[in-house]
């Protein structure tokens, strides 16, 4: 399978990228590690006339402490989130949810800007960001925007960056002594999660996002409402499939994935203690 | 648009259409052809090759996203006549049935013992899960890495 011909762009820059993006509009597509787009573009689901390849804007890859927060590259691979010790110690959950995504070969080339800019409910990442309440930054011809992650994802792959603008940075707020569980659970290896859950606790307030049970990935809000309530684990998973509207594939319809919902939610918080 | 890659040690240089995948540049292009096409959707891992030393999908890359970087595919594992030592390890625990997802493979469990020289069963077993063997040789495979990683240690 070959994807259908556009014209190339190799980005030496942000600035280069967003100009490009300014002359092309929503014909054009980005490229990072293209482990998103490239499979979609092969089976022509989309067919950009322009790419516009970020996958060397090297100043883009890092993960850096700032304070209360990481500051995470858009440009990082899955690899190098995975295996960093500040992740780890930091952000335990995105590491971990990271070393589950696609396999050894697409985290060497897949990123973490890659992955949440693409929008998908079924990728493993933004319910990471919902469960930590990360804040996305994108910057455009106005200059840098912070994005909260509930107004981030707002339709099917799509989400609230514009044609013209470039998802530069992620920021996760530091958790140090958070516990936390991810479950996904699919039938083979390295198959899209049918369900997924990421749950983090902290000091005492919970975060939990879901995987595949809408069209957007989504926020548990019933479940954290009824944690913080003082509910058990248990109780509190029974809420989890409330106000979603799950898909229906060959894998599972809608009330199969509700009571997925409800059973990753409690091993996941069982997971982080609660 | 013009691609310089080095393969195996060796500069080349096309002319390629911004379209193309790596995997055809290196089979059609290059003439090598060790570097097998399987599920062609990023799920298989026959097409595994190293760009700058880590294992990737040469079918979910664009040639020119290779401009500039360094590959390695299976014809370039071997030392001449003398097989890599995970070649050599695959050949002595018969991990290999038909052959068709040998090289990935093989190329797939050299990036792993080089991120973890020393991995359990487990990790093996996941560090492999980018690749499907049809034959479903998977033990014997398995086999082939523990050993590899033993004599190497």
């Amino acid at each position: 399978m070959i994807p259908a011909a556009f014209d190339y762009i190799r980005a030496g820059s942000a600035d280069e990228a967003l100009a490009a993006l300014a002359e092309h509009g929503d014909e054009a597509k980005l490229l990072a590690g293209g482990h998103s787009l490239l499979p979609l573009m092969k089976l022509r689901l989309a067919t950009p006339a322009v790419l516009v390849d970020i996958g060397r804007l090297d100043d883009l890859s890092y993960i850096n402490d700032a304070g209360d927060h990481l500051a995470i590259g858009a440009l990082t691979r899955h690899r190098d989130v995975e295996t960093s010790e500040l992740v780890q110690s930091q952000a335990g959950l995105l590491a971990e949810a990271t070393s589950h995504v696609g396999d050894p070969q697409v985290r060497h080339r897949g990123t973490i800007g890659g992955s949440i800019a693409h929008g998908d409910p079924a990728s493993d990442l933004p319910s990471v960001m919902l469960a930590m309440r990360a804040t996305l930054v994108a910057r455009g011809p106005g200059g840098e925007r912070e994005i909260a992650v509930d107004d981030f994802f707002t339709g099917f792959l799509e989400t609230a960056l514009g044609d013209d603008e470039l998802l530069t940075e992620i920021r996760v707020p530091k958790m140090p002594d958070a516990t936390w569980g991810f479950q996904k659970f699919n039938r083979r290896a390295q198959d899209w999660a049918i369900v997924g859950v990421s749950a983090i606790v902290d000091n005492g307030s919970a975060g939990v996002g879901l995987v595949n049970m809408d069209s957007t990935p989504v926020r548990a809000a019933g479940v954290e409402a009824a944690l913080s309530g003082g509910a058990s684990a248990a109780d509190a998973a029974e809420s989890a499939a409330e106000g979603t509207n799950p898909p229906s594939d060959l894998n599972a319809g809608p009330e199969y994935r509700e009571h997925l919902a409800r059973v990753l939610t409690r091993r996941a918080l069982e997971a982080a203690g609660r | 648009m013009e691609v310089t890659v080095t393969i195996n040690g060796d500069s080349h240089t096309h002319d390629v259409e911004p379209r193309t995948l790596l995997v055809h540049y290196i089979r059609d292009v290059v003439g090598l052809t060790g570097t097998n096409i399987g599920c062609d959707t990023s799920s298989c891992g026959a097409c595994t090759i190293h760009v700058n030393g880590e294992s990737v999908k040469s079918c979910t890359m664009l040639a020119v996203q290779a401009d500039g970087q360094d590959l390695l595919t299976i014809e370039g594992l071997a030392d001449g006549d003398v097989l890599h030592p995970m070649q050599e390890s695959f050949r002595q625990c018969h991990a290999l049935q038909c052959g068709y997802c040998t090289p990935g493979m093989v190329m797939a469990a050299v990036s792993l013992l080089d991120e973890n020289p020393d991995p359990t069963e487990r990790e093996v077993r996941i560090g492999l899960e980018g690749n499907l063997c049809r034959c479903t040789g998977y033990h014997n495979i398995v086999k082939a890495v523990l050993h590899c990683a033993e004599a190497s240690s």
